[in-house]
């Protein structure tokens, strides 16, 4: 039998979780009667205001201009009027000014006019790209045009799509396998041209077989040259450190990026955005969302515009069947827990989880066991760290490479004491950087 | 809709099941077959001897936990202390010697270094030697277990057969191998034992110490009642295999290349299985040295540790003047541990050879 690809050190093995929402075709959210369209949607700068209260906006319009090298454009999602701009604040905590649009009782439908695209020249796609706001969709929402422009002196060997999706509970890019494959599938040949890669890889993890094949399918019946990689299931397979590890066997040094390898990595959401920019020139104001978890009535993977308030996202499901003890957006593995349901959902948001209570367990001073050292996908000693943190020795912890930490959580997820040792990395991370 | 009360805290917000209480009483568990067999070969009087050791190990927790206002009765480590050093005593010994030793355990050896976690020894080791070598004559004298006992009763077989051929050594025997040392002096071995003997050509008394026919402590005499529970321990993953492993092969190597040595039988000649068996090794490389709190934190430095404890282990067996070989040479690693786990540190993803070099010219 052939070896499942996977990457070599640490991961752990949580229960996947999907079966709440993995059925669910992708719904489309009926217009909200508000939407709360942030600012800062992506890493990087906030974007600078272009309207003010009062203004009306197209859909698609461009509301919100790039501020900086990495930064990006924000899009309205809606024929509307803005009614105010305000401050809020996001699930990650992130606070920064937001439109809050009042939508028109009639909007427009969607255009269907095709682009061809295999005439332009990669800097006509990459400025599109740009223009259109597209970001990461996996969570981290780096700006498309920043990941895809490639310096001179580099070469790009691979261009990896990630269809990992090793978060639990999240079934957004497994219905956009399923559903948008084909597109997908010719946005991850548009980004290939735009970057200049050789190969293409789709990395898929094994408990989407359905994906694999209908993927498999697609590229034979398109003729594409694209190379489909089943994954073992192991969090953070997704991880783009882990996910090039096990698809190109090569592995990103500290501090450094996939192109330092000859890599660019986008998540299958991106490839589906940034094919509906460049064929059918549509901004990225909507995004696929998997509302589920334990808690919710009806779980949904939902087609909603970008700022679709929580309180929104939640009624259309049915709301909780029972009271939840966590809000999370996000994975559960690395998402945001956060408490206002009026919070607006970005262009990274991925998931909204209503999570059940967890068994109270009392927190034990460590036992040095080393489950956390041997689940560390970046070889981390987790348990020292600690310490360090919490002793107050940040630059000896940042000497001890805590800034390496990615806070994928595994080392949390295994400790059998109950630490917070993520808590601590991003608490250390902070005050260390405060220090320097 | 109703505004249910919401948690926020840091990710991530799933947890594995295991927690350290469960891992407490899953090793204590773990320990059941030898503990079983124990108290069967050697009578009632060893299950008291548990007892006091238990006892008194949660007596003095309680105490503590009164004393700095914490309750760590529940977390299963100080039952598991007082298990082991039951399991680590003569079954004959005096009631007094469990509970000081367990007193000493809990008191000396882990509170006054902060408690659980912050340990530099282990606990039940440390009771161990303590009471060991401040008693040494009730905790060496032994009894014949039944299974022997009915097979050929003898005084001889109170003496442990590692202790047995020991003084024979000592004494200036040359040039025999334990069995037939053992032999010799006409050891007693089981019926059952001899009759595998006759049929697999192994000697009878590595049989019967692999099977637990000979005087010991109550806890380390049957290498196979704690094989059960060292697999199970495996199986569940609570330890892995990088201690165990590399201890008991470590000693088994040595004693094979080496241990013929002392009896002047020259190199190669001594033996591979039995040395692993014998004693309290099976214990001590499954149990005792794989306690997580005073053993390296990385599988590398896990490697090193059981390799070390590997080497003392066989050097005081046969070239020390006295017992205890196990548990001096876990105790010594102990105390190397905190050096291991600053020196021998995982490899960072990312990191080869050939970067290393590089950033090594560019500071240069």
């Amino acid at each position: 039998m052939q070896k499942v690809p996977t990457f070599s050190k640490g991961g752990v093995h949580p229960d996947d979780k999907k079966v709440f929402s993995r059925s669910q075709s992708i719904e489309r959210l009926p217009m909200p009667s508000e939407l709360i369209v942030a600012l800062s949607q992506h890493l990087g700068a906030p974007a600078k205001a272009l309207k003010a209260k009062g203004d009306t906006v197209l859909k698609g319009e461009k509301i919100g201009e790039s501020a900086g090298f990495i930064s990006s454009d924000v899009h309205s999602p809606v024929n509307g009027v803005i009614k105010e701009v305000r401050r809020v604040t996001l699930a990650n905590s992130v606070q920064c000014d937001a439109f809050v649009i009042v939508p028109d009782a009639e909007q427009p439908d969607q255009e269907s006019v095709k682009l061809d695209w295999k005439d332009q020249s990669s800097a006509d796609l990459l400025a599109k790209i740009k223009d259109l706001g597209i970001v990461g969709m996996g969570g981290a929402t780096f700006p498309a045009h920043v990941k895809f422009s490639v310096p001179r002196d580099k070469k790009v060997e691979a261009f990896v799509v990630n269809g990992v999706e090793c978060e639990p509970y999240l079934t957004a890019d497994y219905r956009i396998m399923l559903e948008k494959g084909e597109q997908a599938l010719e946005g991850a040949m548009i980004c290939a041209k735009i970057t200049g890669a050789r190969r293409i890889i789709v990395g898929i993890e094994m408990n989407k077989p359905d994906c694999i094949t209908h993927l498999q399918e697609i590229v034979k019946q398109k003729g594409y040259p694209i190379e489909i990689v089943g994954l073992k299931v192991k969090y953070p397979q997704g991880d783009e450190k882990q996910l090039l590890k096990a698809t190109i066997h090569r592995e990103i040094p500290s501090g450094k990026l996939p192109l330092d390898v000859g890599a660019v990595v986008a998540n299958i959401g991106t490839c589906n955005a940034i094919y509906e920019a460049i064929v059918l020139g549509k901004s990225l104001y909507e995004r696929v969302i998997s509302v589920t978890g334990e808690c919710i009535a009806n779980p949904k993977n939902i087609l909603a515009p970008v700022g679709t308030k929580v309180s929104d996202l939640l009624a259309f499901c049915g709301g909780f069947s029972s009271e939840p003890e966590k809000l999370v957006s996000g994975g559960p593995m690395m998402g945001f827990s956060f408490f206002d349901m009026e919070t607006p959902i970005t262009k990274g948001s991925s998931g909204l989880l209503a999570l059940p209570p967890q068994k109270k367990v009392r927190t034990t001073p460590c036992l040095n066991c080393g489950r956390c050292v041997a689940a560390c996908p970046i070889g981390l000693m987790p348990a020292k760290l600690y310490r360090l943190i919490d002793n107050g020795r940040y630059e000896e912890a940042m000497q001890t490479s805590l800034m390496d930490c990615k806070e994928c959580g595994c080392c949390s997820y295994v400790c059998p004491a109950h630490l917070p040792l993520v808590h601590t990395m991003k608490t250390g991370k902070k005050l260390g950087r405060k220090k320097k | 809709m109703n505004k249910p009360t919401l948690t926020v805290s840091s990710s991530p917000h799933l947890h594995a099941k295991t927690d350290t209480a469960s891992i407490m009483w899953i090793v204590s568990l773990a320990l059941a077959p030898a503990t079983l067999w124990g108290v069967y070969v050697f009578g009632l009087r060893s299950a008291l001897v548990l007892a006091v050791a238990i006892a008194s190990s949660l007596l003095c927790e309680f105490l503590l936990g009164k004393v700095s206002k914490e309750s760590t009765l529940w977390d299963g480590s100080a039952f598991l202390t007082g298990l082991l050093v039951g399991l680590n005593m003569s079954p004959s010994v005096p009631l007094f010697i469990p509970f000081l030793a367990s007193a000493f355990a809990i008191f000396v050896a882990k509170w006054v270094f902060g408690g659980l976690g912050a340990n530099w020894a282990n606990p039940a080791l440390a009771g161990r030697v303590f009471v060991f070598f401040s008693f040494t004559t009730p905790m060496s004298s032994y009894v014949t277990p039944k299974t022997l006992a009915s097979a050929m009763p003898d005084a001889l077989a109170s003496a442990t057969p590692l202790g047995f051929a020991k003084t024979a050594i000592a004494s200036g025997t040359l040039g025999m191998d334990a069995n037939a040392l053992l032999e010799g002096a006409s050891y007693p071995a089981t019926s059952f034992a001899q009759s595998i003997s006759s049929v697999t050509g192994f000697s009878a008394y590595s049989i019967d110490s692999f099977l637990g026919n000979v005087a010991g402590c109550i806890g380390e005499v049957s290498a196979l009642a704690l094989l059960i529970g060292g697999i199970f321990l495996l199986v569940s993953k609570i330890i892995t295999w990088h201690i165990p492993v590399t201890y008991l092969l470590s000693v088994g190597v040595f004693s094979w290349i080496f241990g013929g040595i002392p009896s002047a039988n020259g190199a190669f000649s001594g033996s591979f299985f039995p040395s692993m068996f014998s004693g309290g090794l099976m214990l001590g490389a499954l149990f005792m040295a794989t306690d997580y709190v005073t053993s390296p934190i990385s599988h590398k430095g896990q490697i090193v540790y059981g390799l070390g404890c590997g080497f003392f282990t066989f050097l005081f067996r046969y070239f020390g003047s006295m017992p205890e070989a196990v548990s001096v040479s876990i105790l010594l690693m102990n105390i190397l541990t905190p050096t291991i786990d600053r020196y021998i540190i995982p490899r960072k993803f990312g990191d080869t050879r050939e970067l290393r070099k590089k950033q090594k010219e560019a500071k240069v």
